[in-house]
């Protein structure tokens, strides 16, 4: 086996979703293959660190919109006033 | 045998009317949702788009809503649809097709930059410049390439979802995630990399007992 066809099993091997026969050519080829090793571990650190990643914040402005309009939305869609109102009636 | 939906209890009051149980589950994916967007747009103005399209159709599609999926999947899908939409308005070239192009078949992007990271994931989260660094290598990857890692990769979708959501093959998905993870290792590891242990790429050596 060689680098090239590691690279192209690479993410059926860091998902787990390879042929036991085949990932066993391949873990051969790591043991003996230093940058291959590195390539892989460098791959699912940068899942990791993508996956773990903070999500953004939603502006306040956009935040208010939002239940705003969901709210609406909500009325026409179930015709009913939402459960909790933001609006009083004078 | 799929995971259970942890937000199958809340979708069913939402289902039922209940405006307050809807409310919880914007409020816990109105962050991820409003960040998929920004990554897939990359415009901050047409990211809120997205993001109230997302949970307005949300509203009008929720008693459709079959828990076939999970309904954080459900949203994914939503918030995928518009945001193509935005895509496709931008090149105001209505019918464009994110499809097949022959460069999914070009040589593999070859790793050049090789070495072990000078620090965990785990904390290299915790440092203030990481959000930022890590967009912009996903601004750096092509759009095909980058929608579906963020769809496979950071939302969690199967290849099968984030193919059908992108209306595209799974073979296709699976060679453009494979692009994707290949391309921001090589970015990323060019930045977190530990210089002083750089190793040599050896495209083409047999390794011993590889044989």
């Amino acid at each position: 086996m060689k680098c090239e066809d590691l690279l192209k099993a690479i993410n059926e091997y860091v998902d787990g979703d390879i042929d036991p026969g085949i990932c066993k050519d391949l873990e051969q080829h790591l043991a003996g293959c230093n940058p291959c090793k590195v390539v892989v571990d460098n791959v699912r650190k940068t899942i990791t660190l993508y996956k773990a990643g903070k999500p953004y914040a939603l502006p306040t402005a956009l935040r208010q919109r939002l239940h705003k309009a969901l709210a609406e939305r909500w009325r026409k869609e179930f015709s009913q006033e939402p459960s909790r109102r933001r609006t009083r009636r004078r | 045998m799929k995971a259970p939906d942890p937000d199958a209890e809340m979708v069913r009051a939402a289902r039922t009317g209940d405006f307050a149980a809807f409310e919880k589950l914007v409020r816990k994916y109105e962050g991820p949702i409003y960040t998929l967007a920004r990554r897939i747009v990359r415009d901050r103005h047409d990211a809120e788009e997205v993001v109230q399209e997302t949970f307005l159709s949300a509203i009008e599609h929720l008693k459709g809503f079959r828990e076939e999926a999970k309904f954080h999947t459900w949203l994914v899908r939503i918030a995928t649809n518009h945001a193509l939409r935005v895509l496709r308005r931008r090149r105001s070239r209505p019918a464009v097709s994110l499809d097949a192009g022959p460069d999914d078949e070009g040589p593999l992007p070859h790793p050049e930059f090789i070495a072990e990271w000078r620090d965990d994931p785990q904390r290299i989260i915790r440092q203030r410049e990481t959000r930022r660094l890590l967009d912009e290598a996903l601004e750096q990857v092509d759009e095909k390439y980058r929608l579906v890692f963020l769809l496979r990769d950071v939302e969690g979708l199967s290849t099968e979802q984030a193919a059908r959501a992108l209306g595209i093959s799974v073979a296709n998905a699976k060679v453009r995630l494979m692009r994707a993870r290949l391309m921001l290792r090589e970015l990323l590891t060019r930045h977190f990399g530990d210089e002083r242990r750089r190793l040599r790429p050896d495209h083409d050596h047999d390794a011993p007992g590889g044989v």
